[in-house]
């Protein structure tokens, strides 16, 4: 019973394997993705009536360029947050010290790069890459030691990164802007690879191993279970600790990988300003996506969206020109807007009406 | 004490954010030191009290007033309140009771002085303050104001413009990268600029958005100017780090900063000042730092009795590419 239960749980989440309603339509917008998708691309065509040319994309010198890459290229260092960040969220834990994170993977990347004798070799670059990504990584396990052994909630334990990371960083770039001057370094943010932007293609790999790993293999379902229930699923033998340590490293090392677009795109890296407030937006690309802050259910391309959607909200911004006073309330009201189509009661209620309208109309 | 740390932390980023204006990056504030006075050999103790030392900008201010201060012979009781107005209400007090000649310090928040200074005021110890003011409506309790205007500071880029298109025939289309919204350097300096150039129709302000003084969020927002306009002719950046960032989108889109796209910013650090002199920037409106040869010389004045203006202004300059190459080998900051 329980378990038929699940399952019909399970398929109602899955949306667009839901067996209900012949009607091709009203499945679409069923789909848990039909909302965020339609307002990605309200946000795109409201932005064509702003900007005639703003779908267009041109090869030029064999680089793509336009409007749609640029969203794609600012847009990657936030969805690879978000994609970290929606690990750890699938185990029912929140990780406010990836803007830290950011900043310190560029600090540390910057400052070793600056101290090579030639900045512009690329075995150099790979070492200071390389050393950021591990430095992530043992933050990673640190915020997963303190959640899964030491057992602090998720919102405190990395709180403590969150403040002492942006220190960390300064204290690795002395307080100062530091600046290099490195050809491959500049690349991992602005470079092109058979005419697409690198950080694209970075992003989308990791989007796709992320995807693979926890779709084709048991992991996202286990992750699933423990964010469901730690508890239970101890008792049912998987091995819950360890999953969690895995969710937060993982999420350090996306946010890692951020860190280094987010310094290469000035070839600079700023400890201070560095990925300020990320965590917010990488939690909002999440919940966008529909995946619950509760923990047991993810949807990577949820995020994907989510994450497309706020970097899409900030070029219409600036694009259609909204005066900087109203910024923040207009990206609330589209968010809230948002939220409400997505909710289940608040869409019941339009679903309910909308026949009678029809009848009356 | 968790809550108390990221009190602290917060406070000093909310404080950071509002000084980014000039300067770029916090750091971790250093130590208060403080110790006692003597002041029967004629000379000048001022007592200073510094908000921290969370930027470039703000270290060579701090050691500017240092090193103005033994130049001039004045001996200085330097105070670092680390971004918190109880350990300065608490080293102004300090010094007070050390019975200095003079006060001098950078408030770390504009509200909330004056009991503090109502004491300075009864035991007949002056007060300068630096850098930023109070909200006092009670003039009479500190002696003057030093620090920058930055309104002139948008005024004087403003100004620059006007005489660089003073032959060009058609529309100038100018975009503008501003600081972090309800900053008073990002309103101030917006507003100097649009004073001086708002009148003249043939200046066509395209888009403004905040930048956030950063140089990554410069470049996202040039990103998308450039996007939905083609033409610019001029950006005017509210700072050196937004200018940077935006050269780079700049160049990214194929075009040539300071030729194809005129750029005018405000700060001129290093890094901006190097960006000056290899002609990507083209002009740079100065709000400098060094604050401590004229705020050594009004302690003296105000020690001695004289009389002196409630406001000063920070000596500042302005750069041209030319000018940024010869200032550029011993720029401090």
């Amino acid at each position: 019973m329980a378990v038929a239960l699940a399952r019909r749980q399970m398929e109602r989440w899955r949306g667009s394997r839901e067996p209900r309603g012949s009607d091709g339509m009203s499945n679409l917008v069923r789909h848990r993705l039909f909302w965020p998708v339609a307002m990605l691309l309200l946000l795109l065509v409201g932005n064509l009536a702003f900007t005639p040319g703003f779908f267009a994309i041109e090869l030029r010198d064999g680089h793509l360029f336009g409007a749609l890459i640029d969203i794609l290229r600012q847009g990657a260092p936030l969805m690879l947050v978000a994609l970290g960040m929606t690990l750890v969220i699938a185990t029912g834990g929140i990780d406010l010290s990836v803007g830290a994170v950011v900043a310190i993977s560029g600090a540390l990347a910057c400052q070793q790069i600056s101290q090579l004798g030639d900045q512009g070799a690329v075995g150099g670059v790979l070492v200071a890459v390389a050393l950021a990504l591990l430095l992530c990584a043992g933050l990673g396990l640190w915020n997963g030691f303190l959640v899964g052994v030491v057992g602090i909630q998720p919102i405190i334990a990395t709180l403590i990164l969150m403040i002492a990371g942006r220190g960390v960083a300064q204290l690795i770039t002395g307080g100062q802007i530091i600046n290099v001057n490195s050809p491959p370094y500049k690349a991992i943010a602005t470079g092109f690879l058979l005419a697409v932007p690198v950080p694209v293609i970075i992003a989308a790999a990791l989007v796709a191993v992320v995807a693979l790993v926890t779709r084709r293999s048991a992991f996202g379902m286990l992750l699933e279970s423990v964010g469901g229930n730690a508890g239970a699923s101890r008792l049912a033998g998987i091995r819950s600790r360890q999953l969690i340590i895995i969710a937060y490293v993982a999420c350090a090392v996306c946010a890692g990988v951020a860190g280094l677009m987010v310094s290469s795109t000035v070839s600079s890296a700023d400890g201070n300003n560095a990925g300020l407030l990320i965590e917010l937006d990488a939690i909002l690309a999440v919940v966008i996506g529909g995946t619950s802050l509760l923990g047991g259910r993810f949807s990577i391309a949820g995020t994907v969206v989510g994450a497309l959607l706020i970097k899409t909200l900030d070029t219409t911004i600036y694009t259609i020109g909204i005066p900087p006073e109203v910024t923040l309330l207009f990206k609330a009201v589209v968010v809230v807007v948002l939220c409400l189509v997505q909710a289940p009661a608040f869409r019941a209620r339009f679903a309910r009406r909308r026949p009678t309208a029809e009848v009356s109309a | 004490m968790l809550r108390k740390v990221s009190a602290v932390v917060l406070g000093g980023v909310l404080v950071a954010a509002a000084l980014a204006a000039c300067g770029g990056q916090e750091r971790g504030g250093g130590s208060g030191t403080g110790s006692g006075a003597g002041k029967d050999d004629g000379q000048i103790v001022m007592g200073f009290s510094q908000v921290g030392a969370e930027s470039g900008w703000r270290t060579a201010n701090t050691k500017s007033i240092q090193e103005s201060a033994e130049a001039a012979g004045i001996k200085l009781q330097f105070s670092d309140a680390q971004q918190k107005q109880e350990n300065q209400i608490k080293a102004i007090r300090s010094f007070i009771s050390q019975k200095v000649d003079i006060i001098a310090f950078s408030p770390v928040v504009e509200s909330g002085w004056d009991t503090v200074l109502k004491e300075a005021k009864d035991a007949g110890i002056p007060v300068i303050l630096t850098d930023r003011a109070v909200d006092s409506p009670d003039k009479t309790l500190y002696k003057t104001f030093i620090g920058s205007d930055f309104v002139v500071e948008g005024q004087k880029a403003g100004e620059w413009v006007k005489q660089e298109f003073a032959s060009a025939s058609g529309p100038v289309n100018m975009v503008e990268l501003q600081g972090n919204t309800g900053a008073a350097p990002a309103i101030d300096r917006k507003e100097g600029f649009a004073s001086v150039i708002g009148s003249d129709p043939k200046f066509k302000m395209l888009a403004s958005q905040p930048g956030d003084f950063t140089r990554v969020k410069g470049k996202e927002v040039m990103e998308a100017f450039l996007r939905a306009n083609p033409d610019i002719d001029l950006l005017y950046a509210h700072n050196d780090d937004m200018g940077l960032g935006a050269i780079e989108a700049i160049e990214a889109a194929g075009k040539k900063p300071g030729t194809d796209i005129k750029i005018v910013t405000v700060d001129a650090v290093k890094d901006g000042m190097q960006a000056l002199a290899d002609g990507k920037i083209n002009f740079i409106v100065e709000c400098s730092p060094l604050l401590g040869p004229q705020l050594m010389d009004l302690a003296k004045k105000v020690v001695a009795g004289e009389t002196v203006p409630e406001r000063v202004l920070t000596e500042e300059t302005t750069f041209t590419q030319e000018q940024a190459k010869s200032a550029l080998p011993d720029r401090k900051y």
